[in-house]
């Protein structure tokens, strides 16, 4: 057991710290937010720099041979910086995926294009009637002579209006929620037949939903056996949710710290007004739920690699539920005590609480994951 | 970073668990397992087995005679005492007076007590709360005067744990009134037997007798029975309340108690069916579970930080006190509600090992069920003891957050 960073982490951290400081300040991210593309390409092209694309992966690929430590430690600045560059859809879900159960010739096209910054993914994997439900796909992929022809519709996909590429769970045999029948495939964006219809998130990340009408692929964008790929799709999800839980820590620890700052110097009454036990109390529960919360990620991260599925379900689901309510606290209390500056979009805080808020809905919710996680009890 | 145990530290549980196994005796174990009253014979006799084996003291330097070990074989050790049924040692003598003995005492004092503490020889008990100092501790009135080679002690001291069964009491008592209150406190070590000592039972909610008042009448306790220096006792007490705290996070015995509230709602029936099958019934355990699995890496976080930058514990164990608190709170409180209608019996007799239910009962008795709502009802007292949760809050606030 063993909870210290190595010297390496820390220096990536320090790296990264040095660069959200330098080049990623609050303005400079409310614009990047407003700009058609949503996020910064000069950054993109610097985390490609700083090798954090190709974090995840095999040296053979071109790859750091980081591990699920690592993107943790990356996705709690991710979160302090409120980072809006598509980090964890191309290199957590997609890249990991592509990694774990991709073709060798697959990984080796994909995984150096991904690390050099030159392709980005998004994960398709939702539909409207789904929820956050994985196995119930209705959108099909029906073999042809040459490949498949997929049809179908997918929503609310992260990050998609940048994607040159994305992965999209297809139902290729059984009922619309059966485990078995679900295939997971590797679509150009330009593939004809793809239409996206794109939005801003409430965030201020990107996501579209996808309408494929009879898309052609060929036999090579199969990913994995066919009818075999929810187990796929499953374990890059939970790759992502691991992700998110460290990125609900780094704003959590941010908005404390903001909070506590604030409780510090607002005046009122002649005191600041961390004078109050009724704020301080508060204040300390939201100590408390960060400490929990980070050991959850902790868990969460650890978890990611392990072989055996249902173990890394339990942890990754326990803590995404377990953060998913600390992160309500902490930022309807970081709100709350920050009066009116706490809901004006000039302050920082807002855009914390918003962003926590949607890391709440993705990838499963509290609801969601604490019913799996209850469900694997008994 | 790394949350899996090594090679070594299995096979060190493996080696704790198969000592627990061989040495534990059969009757404690029972005791332990049924919820019945443990007797201060029981805890004696185990604390005696431990040290003869070389563990009687585990978070102890060896020194002292104590293990050495660090603070995850210690969590170790601690998760398979509670999850065989072993009971805790006693930690008002292990845990808060040994730590001040080691860093304050003299060494006659030292080489005195700390042997007798670790053989199981003396039982101590703490003097702390009075009638009008709780919370506020530090306003404390219990007198001591010094007269030549000795104090005259006058005062009453209450919420004493286990008093009726103790040898010796370690007191705080005022023997200044110059400047701010925690300026006149001492730390003072007591004969039990000492004349002018009474000790009356208080009787708990659950109705059993736990704790005491103890009256000091014109009590005489030797001079060098003082730890430290005059008046310089808040010091030593904070940090006796500091190792306190550690221990309440009280991990092992979480885990312990989450394993049978899952088969009490197991082997409990809810319309037609076992209640944890009940959705609404099994993700209220579900949340405390998520509570115990953060807890025990954050406190595992904050020992091997601690042990990574070679200090002390600081006020981070508040932390610690108040989620460990709730949670066993929570625990007993589920395991209760788990029993629904059951849990209204109030079978006093039913906490020994000889009671047999009557046979108009038998059929419908589970012999898992009589402790469980005094059980519930006793653990209130953790967010109240040891400074109570709202104590804590104070303390992250002002010496971790600053305001």
């Amino acid at each position: 057991m063993d909870f210290n960073y190595s010297n390496e982490q820390l220096a990536l951290q320090e790296t990264l710290q040095r660069f959200i400081g330098r080049d990623y300040g609050f303005e400079r991210r409310r614009e990047l937010a407003r700009s058609p593309l949503g996020f910064s390409a000069e950054a993109w092209a610097q985390y490609a720099d700083l090798g954090l694309l190709s974090l995840p992966f095999p040296e053979e690929f071109g790859g750091l041979g980081g591990n699920a430590v690592d993107i943790m430690l990356v996705m709690e600045l991710v979160g302090r910086g409120l980072l809006l560059e598509p980090f964890s859809s191309t290199v957590v879900m997609c890249g990991g995926l592509i990694r774990d159960a991709a073709s060798e010739p697959l990984k080796r096209s994909m995984l150096p294009r991904i690390g050099a910054g030159e392709i980005k993914l998004a994960l398709a994997c939702y539909e409207a009637a789904g929820r956050y439900e994985l196995s119930r796909v209705a959108c099909t992929a029906v073999r042809g002579t040459e490949g498949w022809r997929i049809s179908g519709r997918k929503t609310v996909v992260l990050d998609a209006s940048s994607a040159d590429y994305f992965l999209v769970s297809a139902r290729t045999g059984g009922d619309v929620a059966d485990d078995h029948g679900v295939s997971l495939f590797l679509v150009g964006r330009k593939a004809a037949g793809v239409t996206t219809f794109a939005y801003p998130t409430q965030s201020g990340g990107r996501a579209a939903d996808l309408h494929l009408v009879d898309v052609a692929v060929d036999a090579s964008a199969l990913i994995g056996a066919p009818g075999e790929g929810l187990a796929v799709v499953e374990r890059a999800v939970d790759r992502g949710i691991a992700a998110l839980c460290a990125e609900a820590v780094g704003i959590i620890v941010a908005l404390n710290e903001a909070t506590l700052n604030y409780l510090k110097t607002r005046k009122q009454f002649g005191v600041p007004i961390g004078k109050f036990q009724a704020l301080q109390h508060r204040m300390a529960d939201m100590f408390i739920a960060a400490e929990q919360a980070r050991s959850m990620a902790v868990i969460a991260a650890v978890y990611t690699d392990s072989a055996d599925a249902a173990e890394r379900r339990r942890a990754i689901s326990g803590a995404k539920a377990y953060i998913g309510q600390a992160a309500r606290l902490v930022g309807q209390q970081a709100v709350q005590m920050h009066g009116a500056m706490g809901v004006v979009d000039d302050l920082i805080v807002s855009h914390y609480f918003k962003r926590l808020t949607m890391i709440d809905l993705s990838l499963g919710d509290v609801d969601f994951h604490l019913a799996r996680f209850s469900d694997m009890l008994a | 970073m790394d949350l899996k145990y090594t090679p070594e530290e299995e096979a060190f549980r493996a080696k704790v668990r198969a000592f627990f196994e061989a040495e534990l005796p059969a009757d404690i174990r029972s005791r332990m397992r049924l919820g019945k009253r443990i007797r201060k014979d029981d805890l004696v006799r185990w604390q005696r087995i431990l040290h003869g084996h070389g563990w009687g003291a585990v978070m102890w330097p060896t020194r002292f005679g104590g293990t050495g070990w660090n603070v995850i074989q210690q969590h170790i050790f601690e998760e398979e005492r509670a999850d065989i049924g072993a009971p805790p040692q006693n930690a008002f003598s292990l845990r808060m007076l040994a730590p001040v003995l080691m860093a304050f005492a003299n060494s006659a004092q030292a080489e005195y007590f700390l042997p007798r503490i670790i053989a199981g020889e003396d039982w101590w008990c703490q003097g702390y709360s009075e009638p009008g100092s709780g919370s506020d501790l530090a306003s404390l009135r219990t007198s001591a005067v010094r007269h030549g080679d000795h104090y005259l002690v006058n005062g009453q001291k209450t919420w004493n744990t286990w008093g009726q069964y103790a040898d010796w009491i370690f007191c705080l008592v005022r023997t200044g009134t110059e400047g701010r209150p925690q300026q006149g406190i001492s730390f003072l070590l007591i004969d039990m037997k000492s004349p002018g000592i009474t000790l009356k039972p208080i009787t708990m909610l659950d109705g059993e007798h736990e704790i005491n008042e103890i009256w000091f009448d014109n009590v005489r306790v030797p001079a060098q029975n003082l730890v430290g220096d005059e008046n310089k006792g808040w010091t030593y007490a904070k940090f006796l309340l500091t190792h306190e705290r550690t221990n309440n996070a009280g991990i092992g015995s979480c885990k312990r108690a989450l394993k049978n509230l899952k088969q009490i709602a197991a082997a409990q029936v809810s319309h037609g069916r076992p209640l944890i099958e009940d959705s609404r019934f099994r993700d209220r355990i579900a949340q405390v579970e998520l509570e115990l699995m953060a807890l025990e890496i954050t406190n595992l976080r904050v020992l091997s930080a601690t042990a990574t930058e070679s200090r002390a514990l600081g006020p981070e164990v508040s932390v610690l006190k108040i989620k460990g608190s709730e949670i066993q709170q929570t625990l007993a409180e589920l395991q209760m509600q788990a029993l629904g209608p059951d849990a209204l019996p109030y079978l006093r007799e039913a906490l020994e090992m000889d009671w047999v239910a009557d046979p108009s009962f038998a059929e419908h008795y589970r012999p898992y069920a009589p402790p469980l709502s005094g059980q519930y009802f006793n653990l209130r007292k953790t967010t109240i003891y040891a400074g109570s949760t709202e104590i804590q809050k104070n303390i992250i606030s002002q010496m971790i957050l600053g305001l």
